[in-house]
């Protein structure tokens, strides 16, 4: 059974780094740095539960009997693209953060908004 | 002659990843950036070309190894000009010849 | 797999955002090359482009912006830990029921996918499946994702967007006369380099039917040809070859032929998106169709990508001109 279930342990592990890493680290950077990682490891559990065993890429071509199961590629497809995009405003809004407030550090703003409040 | 092929193609690429692997040590193993950046960009391009041409010798249809050569050739340009991008870009910021471990002083971008 | 959890734990550690970022680019690597093992070509090739390329440059156009380093966490993080620890633990719990990796029974092999494994070639005629899948079955999901990249686009450029003023186009140029010297061999390589990649971006465009690919892939990497000249011409040279309006309008018409395409079937009388009313015979019409939707979102998520690129590089530059002039 460890051996069966080993992948997804793997990407367990991963998703728990990452998210341990937006909720400890107070930079605003590390924090987009590890939502990307949450993301890319959630991508590895979809596409390790589409595989199967003896099957190849889902594009149809002669002789080929058993094919992966594409439905996830989809999914997964759009998910990267959309989390590029979050991503960029993310970032985005990191740069806007600095220049408003002086500091990307997550307690240093919220002491600036305590002394203005 | 599919044996010849066969052992041929299984030398280059038993070269090219043992070339892979000496440019890894290299950069363990070198006390400065620019020799580190010297072993990874001789042996990194010979490697990456060792293996494509063990692939093309591995397989018989055309197309593919049309495909293959195309991206031999720009491996060819493309490496090259990374590492020369990085010493020159370490260069320029007057990076230390010195024992050194990775360094600060180079920028992030080569935005003017 | 072991590789992943190295560098993640890696990250982590680290203080030094520059080696942070690096390490963030060949973790998307790593699962690129394990997307390749698990025989998601289309996956590996998207995420290669987009988290190895474009996702590590726009990190490092914002540090440059922000700053480099992390200052040190002041507090021991025990409750965060603890979090983790019991949510990784009811995690793990939650598999324990989960079908064997790769067995072929698993229910989600069962019900939907071999209905689209086996009628996709009938019905579209196209042999890969994602593609179908994406482009015609479920073109309406992606229409909706075309939308979340533009929203994104115009997003940055609502917060990012910097109005140009002529006496930083003149010091610009300047710029570029010095630095010819000194970049002439990256300089030139690109030049020989960037008409490939354009043509490679093409390729993968109208391949997307029989091999991995479609629109996403070579939208970015037609954007990455762009970023390529203006890192190294400069950002007023670039302007100068790439309008920043244009790429606006170029933005827009990609969503809008999308959404035309659903339009025209809803005014011939059929679904929306339904591809069979664009032609007399319907495989004609669905590859019409698919053909027309993947120029859209390829053309949007190219000009949406320029966009982001150069109001992050405006921004910089506006930055670096503030310093010049405050001092």
């Amino acid at each position: 059974m460890l051996l069966g279930l080993y992948n997804y342990w793997v990407v367990i592990v991963l998703m728990m780094v990452g998210f341990y890493i937006v909720i400890a680290h107070g930079n605003l950077i590390k924090k987009v740095v590890g939502l990307s990682i949450f993301q890319t490891s959630v991508f590895i559990f979809y596409i390790s539960m589409a595989k199967v065993d003896g099957g190849s890429a889902p594009i149809l071509a002669e002789g080929i009997k058993q094919y992966s199961n594409p439905l996830p590629h989809v999914l997964i497809l759009t998910a990267i693209v959309v989390g590029i995009a979050t991503t960029a405003l993310a970032l985005a809004l990191a740069v806007r953060i600095k220049e408003a407030y002086g500091s990307i550090e997550e307690e240093e703003i919220q002491k600036k908004d305590n002394q203005i409040c | 002659m599919d044996i010849l092929m066969d052992v041929s193609s299984g030398l280059f690429l038993l070269v090219g990843s043992f070339l892979c692997l000496t440019g890894g040590l290299g950069i363990l193993r070198f006390p400065d950036f620019y020799t580190r950046m010297h072993a990874v960009g001789v042996s990194d391009t010979l490697a990456t070309a060792m293996i494509l041409i063990g692939l093309i010798l591995h397989n018989p249809d055309f197309f593919v190894d049309v495909k293959l050569m195309i991206i031999l050739l720009m491996a060819l340009f493309i490496s090259p000009t990374a590492s020369h991008a990085l010493a020159n870009a370490a260069m320029h910021n007057d990076l230390s010849k010195q024992k050194n471990d990775k360094s600060n002083s180079e920028t992030t971008s080569s935005n003017p | 797999m072991a590789f992943l959890v190295g560098v993640a734990f890696a990250i982590v550690r680290m203080k030094d955002l520059l080696a942070v970022i690096m390490l963030l680019g060949i973790y998307s690597l790593l699962s690129a090359s394990f997307f390749v093992a698990m025989d998601a070509a289309d996956v590996a090739f998207t995420e290669a482009a987009v988290g190895a390329g474009i996702s590590t440059l726009l990190m490092l156009v914002t540090i440059s912006m922000t700053g480099r380093s992390e200052h040190p966490v002041r507090h021991k993080p025990l409750l965060a830990l603890a979090v983790v620890i019991i949510t990784g633990s009811l995690l793990i719990y939650g598999t324990l029921d989960m079908p064997y990796f790769g067995s072929a029974e698993a229910p989600i092999h069962q019900h939907a996918a071999p209905r689209y494994i086996n009628d996709s070639m009938q019905e579209i005629g196209v042999p890969n499946i994602v593609t179908s899948v994406l482009a015609s079955y479920r073109a309406f999901d992606t229409f909706g994702e075309v939308v979340v990249i533009f929203t994104a686009g115009i997003g940055v450029l609502a917060l990012l967007s910097v109005v140009r003023r002529r006496e930083y186009t003149i010091n610009d140029d300047s710029f570029n006369h010095s630095m010819h010297e000194q970049h002439l061999i990256l300089r030139i390589v690109t030049k020989m380099m960037i008409p490939f990649i354009l043509l490679f971006a093409f390729y993968v465009q109208f391949h997307g039917d029989f091999g991995p690919g479609g629109g996403f892939q070579a939208g970015v990497i037609f954007a990455s040809a762009v970023f390529l000249y203006t890192m190294l011409f400069g950002t007023s040279t670039a302007r100068q070859v790439i309008n920043q309006s244009f790429i606006q309008l170029l933005a827009a018409t990609g969503v809008l032929l999308y959404g035309s395409v659903g339009i025209v079937s809803l005014l011939i009388g059929k679904e929306f998106f339904d591809y069979s009313a664009l032609s007399a015979d319907p495989i004609t019409g669905q590859h019409l169709g698919i053909l027309l939707i993947e120029l859209g979102v390829g053309i949007t998520v190219a000009s949406i990508m320029i966009i982001i690129f150069f109001n992050f590089v405006g921004r910089r530059n506006n930055l670096q001109h503030k310093e010049n002039e405050g001092d």
